[in-house]
């Protein structure tokens, strides 16, 4: 089937087979590897991207799902909250092995653009389902909220 | 396989008792709901009204208080998933408007339709805190949901039109293929919630 999506700020017409995840699609039609499998059933969240402004598990949306959609990936996030939580993320040292990184930076920015100045009960619900084997959570939490501190000054 | 993939389902088996081990024991069924859902004919021969009533929401009941319908009216902040009542994971809350935390709202996960092992529905959401019906009995319930307070400022004709109609109430019968459906159909349901209402909404 042929869906016509805009990811990253350019539209893209791409044909696949109905009920693709919108992963693949982004990795293997699109060539945009910075967004990660993980577990494949919304379990760890490596897959997050944003979908008309929100975040969501590539994994487990289908392509028809974002149809007519603006899907931002981490190649192409920008804004104050995205140039904050990369600041923040590079100053702090956040990442290990990296891998869960690209989808812990779109969880953080999505908190941040709902929620300019999260507690840490807040950080702790938004990011919960964002997992991290390295374990860098205490990291990730002082990360956002330096980001959120950035963008306040 | 790649690497990752194996670590991270590794991730996933190893939260798996968790999952279990966070389960409310209140939430375990005593006994298995019917497997269907009797027609309207079977409480016809109850002449006494009340009577009759409190049968219909005894077998209403088997809907109310199946898994797909109390895991999304949760005691708690947080919904409850599969077949008995396990604290859904990742761990989520009701938030605002029942649709999550702010950056893990429910459509962060579930689509406008089911996908995979992943429920879904446009609307897809928590009932408010005041609808709980987790560890509630069913006399509780049939209060609960005749109260305007607590059922969404509903008439009962509005709540028989909801139970009836309602495309987020219809999911509790085309769950994923890994969920039990409630028992019935939607439009058996609806009958029965109608003559409940004709016979006087008893409570049972």
């Amino acid at each position: 089937m042929a869906i016509t999506m805009t990811v990253n700020g350019v539209k893209q017409p791409v044909e696949v087979t109905p009920g693709t995840p919108l992963l693949w699609v982004l990795r293997d039609h699109l060539g945009l590897t910075g967004t990660k499998f993980g577990c494949g059933v919304a379990q760890c969240g490596a897959c997050t991207v944003h979908v008309n402004g929100l975040p969501r598990r590539a994994c487990v949306t289908p392509i028809e799902a974002v149809a007519n959609g603006e899907v931002t990936t981490i190649e192409g996030v920008s804004g104050p909250e995205a140039d904050a939580i990369r600041n923040a993320w590079q100053a702090i040292d956040v990442p290990q092995c990296g891998y869960c990184q690209s989808g812990q930076i779109m969880s953080a920015i999505a908190l941040l653009q709902a929620k300019p100045t999260p507690s840490d009960d807040d950080i702790d619900l938004a990011m919960n389902g964002n997992l991290c084997r390295c374990a860098t959570y205490m990291r990730i939490r002082r990360a956002i909220k330096t980001a959120a501190k950035e963008i306040k000054s | 396989m790649s690497q990752p993939h194996w670590i991270a389902i590794l991730g996933v088996l190893l939260m798996a008792p968790l999952a279990v081990a966070q389960s409310n024991p209140d939430n375990a069924r005593s006994s298995s709901p019917s497997a269907t859902l009797q027609p309207l004919s079977a409480f016809a021969d109850i002449a006494d009204d009340t009577q009759r009533a409190r049968a219909l929401f005894a077998e209403i009941g088997k809907v109310i208080q199946h898994p797909r319908c109390v895991n999304c009216h949760p005691r708690t902040e947080r919904p409850l998933q599969g077949e008995a009542g396990a604290l859904h994971q990742p761990l989520v809350v009701r938030g605002a408007g029942g649709m999550g935390a702010a950056g893990m709202v429910c459509i962060t996960c579930h689509n406008a339709d089911n996908f995979r092992n992943v429920p879904g529905h446009p609307r897809w959401h928590l009932a408010p805190a005041e609808m709980a019906w987790e560890g509630k009995s069913l006399t509780e319930i049939c209060d609960q949901i005749k109260d305007r307070e607590r059922n969404g400022g509903k008439t009962l004709a509005e709540l028989g039109a909801h139970m009836a109609n309602d495309t987020l109430v219809a999911y509790g019968w085309r769950p994923p293929a890994h969920l039990e459906p409630a028992p019935g159909d939607q439009q058996r349901f609806g009958q029965l919630f109608h003559a409940w209402l004709e016979a006087g909404a008893h409570c049972p």
